[in-house]
């Protein structure tokens, strides 16, 4: 068994500098790696440029970087959640390119899967395909996206083991597998890391074989964006 | 007139048995809580879950099962979660079968833009883009006009599209229309609404073929 286990964040997040790409996974708040978030805010690196399909909320998520005026540049499908965000993005402080969901997932997939880009239809005809190579395949028009290329991936897992293997939760799941393997360095956090031999084969998710380092994580908050419910009778 | 719930209502009955769905957020959301119930009919949220049931109760909510709009969500038997290529995958293959969506404006050649007003608001596409894009059957859900009584079907968009030529049916408070190769096919009529009420809020082509017959809800 190849060891991928680091002992605490400290150790995970070894090799991260100004400037680099970052990629988090997470929709909204749900699967969002909150300690190595964390630990990015006491690093206090800046000049990040970070993909992430959201930016967090103010006091949460990536809202905490964006505190800290850590991030010069946002890869995102949707941001609405966050006044911070906005004030940046408006006073051009932050650089932001919004893309659809779909196409930030397959760019990571890519990246991940070894593909230099893909033709995709999403937003063909519209300011998203701007100066990108289109083309026709079977008489539909398609964009070309190129593959993410990125320094570290931050990812968020429910149970995994030392060998590096994962298993995720819910919808936490998330952008999270696809963003295994698809930096140079992909750091996982796990809320239970189990022995190895424990979790089952034909249950994992993503292989170790996608993830260079990984570490039990602390004090999960596991804030709720929307918290919605009805009435028993 | 309708009003969101009766725009709902409506669009709940070009649910068939059988289909995968995918739901917008806003009256989108609403059409669920009118399927009937004699047929069999998955709901599918772009964050990665198919299945999804009703809101949870109160202190059964979890933070790791929510639907696109980070509401906590519940799944019935039968669900599944993935990841979010997968999740695209179904949406861009086609496995989808209807996707309901609103809009800020429509235009009579099936052009949609719902995501962003320049200067005013800009939050992101989300999975709008890649859902237009490439689902066979799509109906948006929208009032007919805004606020200020201008018409949201139009001859050509004003705002930045969210995709081009995809929008097959649209159903608003006053009326359904089929987006034709000629414009907007006037099919019904909302209750109490007349077809000159129709054709004054519309600023994009509107066929008015024959008797147009008042909705049934």
């Amino acid at each position: 068994m190849i060891s991928k286990k680091v002992a605490n964040v400290q150790e995970a997040l070894k090799g991260v500098s100004d400037n680099m790409t970052f990629m988090f996974g997470g929709f909204g708040l749900s699967g969002i790696p909150e300690n190595a978030i964390a630990e990015l805010v006491k690093l206090n690196v800046k000049g990040l440029r970070c993909i992430s399909n959201n930016a967090g909320v103010d006091d949460f998520g990536l809202g905490l970087l964006l505190q800290g005026k850590q991030i010069d540049k946002m890869t995102s499908s949707y941001v609405g959640e966050n006044d911070e965000f906005e004030r940046q993005m408006l006073s051009g402080e932050l650089e932001v390119e919004l893309i659809p969901q779909g196409t930030l997932a397959e760019r990571c997939r890519a990246a991940q899967a070894g593909f230099p880009a893909i033709y995709t239809p999403a937003g063909y005809g519209t300011e998203v395909a701007e100066g990108k190579e289109t083309r026709e395949f079977d008489g539909k028009m398609y964009v070309l996206e190129h593959a993410f290329k990125a320094d570290f991936a931050f990812v968020k897992a429910w149970k995994g083991d030392a060998a590096g293997n994962l298993i995720f939760k819910g919808t936490a799941r998330n952008f999270n597998p696809n963003m295994c393997g698809a930096a140079k360095i992909t750091v996982v956090e796990v809320e239970e890391l189990v022995p190895v031999g424990t979790l089952d084969p034909n249950q994992i998710h993503i292989p170790g074989i996608f993830v260079k380092r990984i570490f039990q994580g602390e004090r999960y908050e596991k804030r709720i964006e929307q918290r919605t419910v009805r009435q028993r009778d | 007139m309708l009003d969101k719930n009766g725009i709902a209502k409506r669009i709940a009955k070009e649910v068939q048995d059988g289909y995968y769905v995918n739901l917008g957020i806003g009256i989108p959301t609403l059409v669920a809580n009118y399927v009937r119930d004699d047929i069999e009919v998955e709901f599918q949220s772009e964050n990665g879950v198919l299945g999804m049931g009703p809101f949870p109760f109160e202190g059964e909510e979890d933070a790791d099962i929510i639907n696109a709009g980070k509401q906590t969500i519940t799944t019935l038997p039968g669900a599944s979660f993935f990841d979010s290529a997968m999740s695209f995958s179904m949406i861009r293959g086609q496995h989808v079968d209807l996707t309901i969506l609103g809009a800020m404006e429509v235009s009579e050649d099936g052009d949609i833009a719902n995501w962003k007003i320049p200067g005013k608001m800009v939050k992101g596409m989300g999975g709008a883009m890649d859902l237009v894009a490439s689902a066979e059957n799509i109906i948006v859900a929208m009032m007919h006009t805004n606020r200020a009584g201008a018409s949201k079907l139009l001859k050509q968009c004003s705002l930045p599209l969210t995709g081009v030529a995809c929008v097959k049916k649209v159903v608003t408070n006053l009326a359904v229309m089929e987006v034709t190769p000629k414009g907007f096919k006037l099919l019904e009529r909302a209750p109490g609404v007349t077809v000159e009420d129709i054709q004054n809020a519309t600023e994009g082509t509107l066929i008015i073929d024959g008797d147009i017959p008042e909705m049934e809800l």
